[in-house]
């Protein structure tokens, strides 16, 4: 944005640019490092107006098909070890979900969002990127984070903002955060995490082949914000090691796809940024896991980004907030319960080579619940954060004497009537 | 519109910023403009994770050649942005969760509206929201406040929004040594701060004491200072509206009166005490600012001094002087008569003198 007063200098300055390129204007370099980076172009005499119905939609990669099947005829290189440890944590997260959610309908917790349906984008991006990768996430990543190590307890004192909740009571449920497992603390504005990612992405350019890359989750939805094309356009023309994997759902809260854009969902955006993009069955968890570890590889030896667009279906409603029988047919949920749902997809898979039966399908299920439900009670038997410790800090790194006034304010107010403060629960 | 200062004092303040050490007895002169340029200069030497980002700031040195020179001497890390202001703010912030320390340059506050989200959200309530594990050690700068002729959306003070989020502090540098200072204890602090500077004083020159030209120069947050001393009335105002303060002070003190002007120099976090010691001293208050006058610095200033033990020492009603609550027209006239000047200042504190018990 540019003051009338300048405006006036710099447009007689870009004329007579225009005027002494005008022979050259077939071929405009946009990068400084090579042919592969120069805009070229060939004339034509052929008028052709290019319809939207011509564009070509981009094929979705996909490895196991609804039915369970190996689409090829090479088998996945994935370990059994690995296959198991994604199956279990989908589960995890499936359970946790579900006992989350029933928690805060019976008004134990304030506010839950689940992962339905996309239990095989969580795990399967997380499996394939390393723990020192930056995580900057939407709010429908859990998974990625309790791949990481972050405990069913953890999960279960944030959402009841107890004593022992690594967010000391600050924020809403689900808006979880830990330094140790590089996830950065979810925060509510949509998209505002893009742009940051790719500033984090720019601070890694020089961590060499073995550095971290940033990876950085969002609904189709939050890739209409302004944020979403900053952080694209930054990431392509600084050349940052980050990955953009965009969970398309089909749904923002009530917004079907057909009302949010108009082009081939969001991979199509990323020839227009110049950016390598793959697009992948979001319900296919090794498909995903195939796709991620492709694209980060990619991006730490070019430190380039690359934007993975995860096809998948948002079972669950929006949050416990809404109720999305409102605004779309219960049998359109049902059916892709039913055929594309990614973990009993990825079930099929596990029993056809022999790492999975009914008898353990039961057991973890078994285990994991009971381990939930531990998690919860215990959090929500836990007693709150401490006032006077939580309430006042990190406001500024030091605190200020106007708020080392009030706490000690506080403090003396806490000790005059004890019992008028006695919030435990 | 856009008068450069010689090369030769800016040599001088490098030549100076390198030894680390003020090299001459006497004071110089240094302008406003000069003195941000010495900042940035001598702080990106200082540590290397500093950065400047911003619209036009690298090849066209800055829409206010804030930034000259710089981006010869540190290549790479002078960086020209597209026009998103949403967009780079956004980018910046992120960096800092990462340890750079980026300096943000809004061509004006203006256009910071578009970037509020990520300043407020992202940035001035981070480290409460992560439970105090990520600080966000960032810089948003630029002119705030009226032009000349630059109309509505152009000439918005945004002292009294930025002043009220926990979570941030905010300079409004009057002087070149406020400037220099200001932008300093900026970039060396742990937690986001907004810097208000204000482009009709660009160009104005100040002296510079020896201390003020050495490069470990810094002006303390929170602390305000008293440009002159007075028994009669206090004036508390801040950034461009000091100047007018002054020029009054001379002329009231023709008729006897004098006033004491405080120039706040940090809007949060606030120096009540020496505002308080004042009014008890002269037990007269007014403010001037130029921002409008629903929910202003000075509705905070008159609040606390209410609030206060001061305020047994009233011997008349505080008043505020401000802006006209109206968009800034264009016309000359329309906009000198929509903001606080000299005369303004000077009736309104005959209204409060004139008082008597």
């Amino acid at each position: 944005m540019l003051l009338a007063n300048s405006r006036g200098m710099l447009a007689a300055g870009r004329r007579a640019a225009v005027a002494a390129n005008a022979m050259q204007l077939r071929s405009l370099t946009t990068g400084v490092s090579g042919a592969a980076d120069k805009l070229t172009y060939e004339f034509t005499d052929k008028l052709d107006l290019i319809k939207p119905e011509s564009y070509e939609s981009r094929k979705a990669y996909q490895v196991i098909g609804e039915d369970g099947k190996l689409r090829q005829s090479k088998e996945p290189s994935l370990s059994a070890e690995l296959c198991q440890k994604m199956y279990e944590n989908m589960v995890r997260l499936q359970v946790m979900d579900h006992v989350l959610y029933e928690a805060q309908r019976q008004g134990r917790i304030s506010f839950y969002m689940q992962t339905n349906g996309e239990e095989g984008i969580n795990i399967g991006s997380a499996a394939a990127l390393k723990h020192e990768d930056v995580v900057f996430a939407q709010y429908r990543e859990a998974g990625v984070l309790m791949w990481r190590g972050f405990s069913l307890q953890n999960f279960a004192d944030q959402c009841f903002s107890n004593a022992d909740d690594p967010g000391k009571g600050r924020q809403m449920p689900i808006h979880y955060g830990s330094v140790e497992h590089n996830f950065h603390t979810i925060s509510s504005p949509l998209t505002t995490q893009v742009p940051q990612a790719a500033g984090a992405a720019y601070a890694f350019r020089d961590a060499g082949k073995d550095g971290p890359v940033v990876a950085t989750y969002f609904g189709e939805g939050a890739a209409s914000e302004g944020d979403f094309h900053a952080g694209m356009n930054f990431a392509a023309t600084l050349e940052c090691p980050i990955l953009f994997l965009c969970r398309n759902n089909q749904y923002a809260i009530s917004t079907p796809v057909q009302d949010q854009f108009r082009g081939d969902g969001i991979v199509s955006r990323a020839q227009g940024y110049g950016m390598a993009s793959i697009r992948v069955d979001g319900n296919d968890t090794i498909a995903v896991y195939e796709a991620v570890s492709e694209a980060r590889a990619y991006a730490r030896e070019n430190n380039r980004p690359v934007l993975v667009e995860m096809m998948s279906y948002r079972i669950g409603h929006h949050s416990t907030s809404d109720d999305s029988t409102a605004y779309r047919p219960i049998e359109e949920i049902e059916s892709w319960k039913e055929t594309a749902h990614p973990i009993p997809r990825f079930r099929k898979y596990m029993e056809a080579h022999n790492l999975w039966d009914e008898d353990k399908e039961t057991a973890l299920r078994t285990d994991v619940r009971k381990a939930v439900l531990q998690a919860m009670t215990h959090a929500e038997d836990k007693p709150k954060p401490d006032a006077l410790d939580n309430l006042f800090a990190d406001v500024y790194t030091e605190m200020p004497q106007n708020l080392v006034e009030q706490q000690r304010e506080l403090s003396e107010q806490l000790k005059k009537y004890p019992a008028h403060y006695a919030v435990h629960h | 519109m856009l008068a450069t200062k010689t090369t030769l004092r800016a040599c001088g303040a490098v030549a100076r910023a390198q030894n680390g050490v003020a090299t001459r007895a006497m004071s110089t002169k240094m302008s406003v403009r000069e003195a941000l340029n010495t900042a940035l200069l001598e702080e990106m030497e200082r540590d290397k994770d500093v950065y400047v980002m911003g619209e036009e700031v690298d090849k066209y040195d800055g829409a206010y050649k804030v930034t000259k020179g710089l981006g010869k001497k540190f290549e790479g890390r002078i960086i020209d942005t597209p026009i998103t202001e949403m967009g780079f703010t956004g980018l910046a912030v992120g960096s800092a969760y990462k340890g750079l320390r980026p300096v943000v340059e809004f061509m004006t506050f203006n256009f910071a509206m578009q970037a509020i989200d990520q300043i407020i959200n992202s940035a001035a309530k981070q480290l409460y929201m992560t439970a105090g594990t990520c600080n966000v050690p960032i810089v948003f700068r630029g002119p705030n406040g009226a032009a000349a002729g630059v109309g509505a959306q152009h000439s918005q003070c945004f002292g009294a929004w930025y002043g009220s989020v926990p979570g941030l502090k905010v300079f409004m540098p009057y002087s070149s040594e406020d400037a220099k200072g200001m932008l300093k204890a900026a970039i060396r602090d742990p937690n986001p701060v907004v810097v208000l500077e204000h482009e009709l004083m660009y160009g104005t020159e100040f002296e510079m004491s020896e201390e003020a030209m050495s490069s470990d120069f810094t002006v303390p947050f929170g602390k305000a200072k008293i440009e002159r001393e007075g028994t009669d009335l206090t004036i508390v105002t801040m950034s461009r509206s000091v100047k007018f303060a002054l020029e009054a002070a001379d002329e009231l003190a023709k008729d006897g009166v004098k006033a004491e002007v405080i120039n706040l120099r940090c809007i949060r976090p606030l120096d009540k005490e020496t505002i308080i010691k004042s009014v008890i001293k002269t037990n007269r208050l007014m403010t001037v600012e130029e921002g409008w006058p629903q929910h202003g610095i000075g509705s905070e200033i008159l609040s606390t001094v209410f609030e206060s033990e001061a305020f047994d020492y009233l011997d008349a009603p505080a008043i505020r002087v401000t802006g006209a609550d109206v968009p800034m027209a264009y016309a000359t006239n329309l906009e000198k008569l929509s903001l606080p000047g000299t005369e303004d200042i000077i009736r309104t504190a005959k209204r409060i003198t004139e008082r008597k018990m």
